[in-house]
């Protein structure tokens, strides 16, 4: 049965866990004096440190973790090798092939999952706790001793490159695609963490093992444990499954990078009867003074409520789209902002000029004070919506430790929302908004065409 | 982040939640989960409620007993359209007066349809729930429609029909699929309407279709989070206890399917298509109305047959024999009339649909003739069981099993039970599903092609 839901939120949703804005409020709650349950800095003897929270209501435990150094990390000419290798860390580790060791998980009902993105190669586990001791021994064998056999390797290589072939005329695929290697032409942001048709193929074993040997080590790492264990019962295992790690991981520098392109629109033609839009400027740093500004500033303009300017303007007023949204987006080395929407070809025109023009119009008068202060109040109480789950609450966790806020960040967050003045939000919105957008355009989108490339 | 991939991970979430609805029951059934409580007004509305005390948060649902299914002949995507239309405000509170108010509370909403059901909710700190209720029962009757916010939001859902399936070549095939398994019964329909239908739809079908089917007799309640069974109890007499009766709780009768007897394939060709794959459908029974015993062997049959790396479809096709990149089966049982029994597959470079065919088609063979080993059945049953203690981690989760499986004709008894009635599955059971319901005469098979030239194996 499919079911369709009254709005795309879920899209925002996602890109949200990126943001830290919400977490942060977060520990406010988690600390109120009517629940018990706290966040606790969890320091083994080995010296692994993880946060912790101590939930007993429900028997599971769910732990996530991140590593510093992700697909920005890739060999040059190898683009997609973390994320190759992060596909196979759950295919078999040590004296147990991909089978014995899927079997295992499956007859505890472990779940462990690891991913790469631009900056970081992510984990996940959950268990029963009943099954504790067994799916932290399945961890720290698939971290510390993956085998990256050869027929898994294979296996995994060929259903990545399908993935590739499928992404080559999936036009949400191909216009952010676009828009990623055109803003950071020359840089590693540039690369698709998935690699391509020339790289994928290149990767050897060897890439995969010097990968994982250079970048899974304690120093870069974030540790996030949720649920039914106490400290405890958790230093040891800490100990256990990360101590075998090395202490120092052995990363190639990365420089800092501005998103370029800025004025360009291109259009790349396909034959679908919508048109799908991707546009986005440069961003403003995670510890920027104004960055909280920016983050009220952006939610006002397309932060995926209703009430956001582009969803009330393309969406509620005129009916061109399902879908309109934009976000920070903070990365390692560069910072943005990135919004989308997908519209009828004969209309795509229209769309991205309402855009455009709502941007341009928040960049020159900026927020009203009522919106100011409504996106406030959502900012401070929406919170808690993101702590209700023990996968939620770790996502955070780790997202926190990666963004380095200390625990002394929490209880000034909501003061940090409130300091933000009208003067702030309308000088942040004239910072973030005035630099020109870099657009591309998949579909046959009437009204829009590809400029030149001096206009670059 | 693209369209097809959106709908495949959509399609992922539901299956978790069909899997897990019963789960998460089972463990308030051995008395180490929620305490459930299920009430009903005296105006007829259904209520549950599943505490969790972790976070200060509820999520409210309200589930109307009418979907797609429920539509007349013509007036396909009616159930949807009206869905959206919801949030366009009320006599008493007019415009986006409700989103602004669960906006400003720091609250989210959104609603979704589906064939058997519409449901609205919101996720809000606690102290917002009576306010939410007070809403939501507002617009139970009270919704008011101009043209003037009716026609831009039929561009919106036609902007969505776009996104999810005009875009898409695999929600494409999808479609024409259930357009063939169903001979007669509306779940042949879309869901979000055929799209010379939808272009039609207008102010007066919409509010004919809320009169007839928006009423507190026809809708159920579901509250999960940090409240407790009185606290909702007394909130909503105090709201959708004031809401009138407006019409009789229709009984739910759809046309029925005929005997199938005869296969069907569709080919949907598109230059799009880069992986070309197969998919097979049969129609089976759904948890409403299968004999007892008979969707918990299928629950069974699919997780042995398909779920994870660990199953016989991709255990078999893609690691053993290497002739397909991916493989796996599902069933969807919570509906009220049908459910689907689904397998699937996509060919590796080299090898053909035919074989992958052939492959997945020796496997079910296998099954009917010898059924499962009693280390499949006791791990897959491991693992259904499992999902319970996972699924009490999301409140939201168990508000949509709560609300899915009463919407479709189940009791709370029933959830609650799962568990325990998979636990008494038995091999032979299993084996019994398969050779009753895995028949092709009752299947679609549908292939997702670049070209409708002869299929040569794909490179």
């Amino acid at each position: 049965m499919n079911i369709l839901t009254h709005a795309p939120f879920h899209r925002v949703v996602r890109r949200a866990l990126l943001a830290i804005l919400v977490p942060c409020a977060a520990f406010a709650v988690l600390a109120q004096p009517a629940r018990a349950t706290t966040i606790e800095r969890v320091v083994s003897s080995g010296g692994v440190e993880a946060w912790l929270v101590h939930e007993p209501a429900v028997p599971l435990i769910a732990v996530d973790f991140a590593f510093i150094g992700g697909a920005i990390q890739d060999p040059p000419g190898k683009a997609g090798t973390a994320n190759l290798a992060a596909s196979l860390l759950d295919d078999g580790a040590g004296d147990m092939d991909s089978k014995a060791f899927q079997d295992r998980l499956e007859r505890k009902a472990i779940e462990l999952s690891f991913n790469a993105e631009r900056d970081h190669v992510r984990g996940s586990m959950r268990t029963l706790s009943e099954n504790r001791d067994e799916a932290f021994d399945l961890l720290r064998l698939a971290l510390t001793e993956p085998r990256f056999d050869t027929a898994d390797v294979e296996l995994n290589r060929a259903q990545i490159i399908s993935m590739l072939h499928r992404q080559t005329s999936s036009p949400g695929d191909i216009a952010s695609r676009r828009w990623w290697e055109t803003a950071f032409e020359g840089h590693p942001y540039g690369r698709p963490v998935n690699g391509t048709f020339e790289s994928v193929p290149n990767i050897t074993i060897d890439d995969l093992k010097t990968y994982t040997r250079r970048v899974l080590a304690r120093a870069n790492l974030k540790i996030a444990v949720v649920g039914d264990i106490d400290a405890e019962t958790l230093k040891p295992l800490l100990d256990r499954v990360f101590g075998a790690l090395p202490a120092k991981p052995d990363l190639t520098p990365v420089a800092n990078a501005t998103p370029q392109g800025l004025g360009r629109r291109i259009v790349v033609s396909l034959d679908v009867p919508q048109a799908v839009v991707d546009f986005g400027g440069p961003g403003i740093a995670r510890k920027d003074p104004d960055f909280m500004a920016a983050y009220i500033v952006n939610h006002i303009l397309g932060g995926g409520v209703f009430s956001s300017r582009l969803y009330q303007e393309v969406r509620e007023k005129r009916g061109l789209a399902y879908s309109v949204s934009d976000s920070l987006v903070w990365l390692d080395h560069a910072a943005l902002f990135f919004g989308g929407t997908a519209t009828r070809a004969d209309r795509t025109g229209e769309t991205l000029e309402v855009i455009e023009k709502e941007i341009h119009r928040l960049a020159e008068t900026g927020p009203t004070a009522a919106e100011l202060a409504e996106a406030k109040n959502y900012l401070n109480s929406s919170f808690v919506l993101n702590l209700d789950t023990s996968s939620k609450i770790a996502s955070m966790l780790v997202q926190l430790q990666l963004d380095d806020l200390g625990v002394g960040y929490f209880t000034q967050r909501s003061a940090m929302i409130a300091a933000v003045t009208l003067d702030d939000a309308k000088r942040v919105a004239k910072r973030l908004l005035d630099n020109g957008l870099l657009v591309t355009v998949v579909g046959k989108p009437e009204g829009v065409a590809s400029t030149s490339t001096t206009a670059n | 982040m693209s369209q097809i991939y959106w709908s495949m991970r959509l399609s992922k979430v539901l299956l978790l939640i069909v899997a897990l609805a019963g789960a998460a029951a089972s463990a308030a059934h051995a008395g180490s989960g929620p305490d459930v409580a299920h009430f009903t007004l005296s105006n007829g509305l259904e209520v549950v409620v599943v505490p969790d005390h972790r976070a200060p948060v509820v999520t409210h649902m309200v589930w109307y007993k009418v979907g797609a299914a429920d539509e007349t002949p013509g007036k396909s995507g009616l159930a949807h359209f009206l869905e959206h239309l919801m949030f366009k405000g009320t006599e008493k509170n007019p415009g986006q007066t409700f989103s602004r108010q669960v906006a400003e509370g720091g609250g989210q909403e959104n609603a979704f349809t589906a064939s058997d059901y519409t449901g609205f909710f919101q996720r809000v700190p606690r102290e917002h729930l009576k306010e939410v209720m007070a809403f939501e029962a507002d617009r139970m009757t009270g919704l008011v429609l101009t043209d003037e916010v009716v026609r831009p939001e039929l561009n919106v859902v036609l902007e969505e029909q776009n996104m999810r399936i005009a875009n898409n070549p695999g929600a494409r095939l999808g479609e024409q699929m259930d357009a063939a398994l169903y001979l007669n019964h509306p779940y042949g329909r879309p869901v979000i309407g055929w799209r010379h239908e939808i272009e039609k739809l207008d102010r007066d079908d919409a509010l004919a279709f809320y009169r007839r089917f928006y009423t507190p007799n026809n809708a159920i309640v579901v509250v999960t989070g940090d409240i407790t069974a009185d606290e909702v109890k007394a909130d909503a007499e105090a709201t959708y206890g004031k809401v009138a009766e407006r019409a009789p709780s229709n009984p739910r009768q759809r046309p029925t399917e005929p005997v199938q007897q005869a296969p069907r394939t569709v080919t949907l060709a598109d230059a799009r298509v880069e992986e070309p794959s197969i998919s097979r459908d049969y129609l089976v029974p759904s948890e409403t109305t299968a004999k007892s015993g008979e969707s918990e062997a299928l629950d069974v049959l699919a997780h042995v047959l398909g779920s994870g790396e660990d199953c016989r479809l991709y255990r078999i096709l893609v690691v053993d024999k290497g002739i397909a990149l991916s493989a796996g089966a599902y069933y969807t049982g919570t509906a009220l009339d049908y459910a689907k029994f689904g397998v699937y597959g996509a060919p590796k470079p080299g090898t053909t649909l035919r074989q992958v065919e052939a492959g997945i088609d020796a496997i079910i063979d296998d099954v009917v003739a010898h059924g499962i080993t009693a280390d499949e059945l006791d791990r897959a049953k491991n693992r259904l069981i499992a999902d319970a203690v996972y699924a009490e981690d999301n409140q939201a989760t168990l508000a949509r099993w709560y609300g899915a499986a009463l919407a479709t004709g189940q009791t709370v008894d029933m959830v609650r039970t799962w568990p325990d009635r998979i636990r008494a599955v038995t091999a032979d059971a299993v084996q019994q599903a398969a050779r009753t319901w895995l028949d092709r005469r009752k299947s679609v098979t549908g292939y997702l092609v670049k070209s409708l030239q002869p299929e040569e194996s794909h490179s």
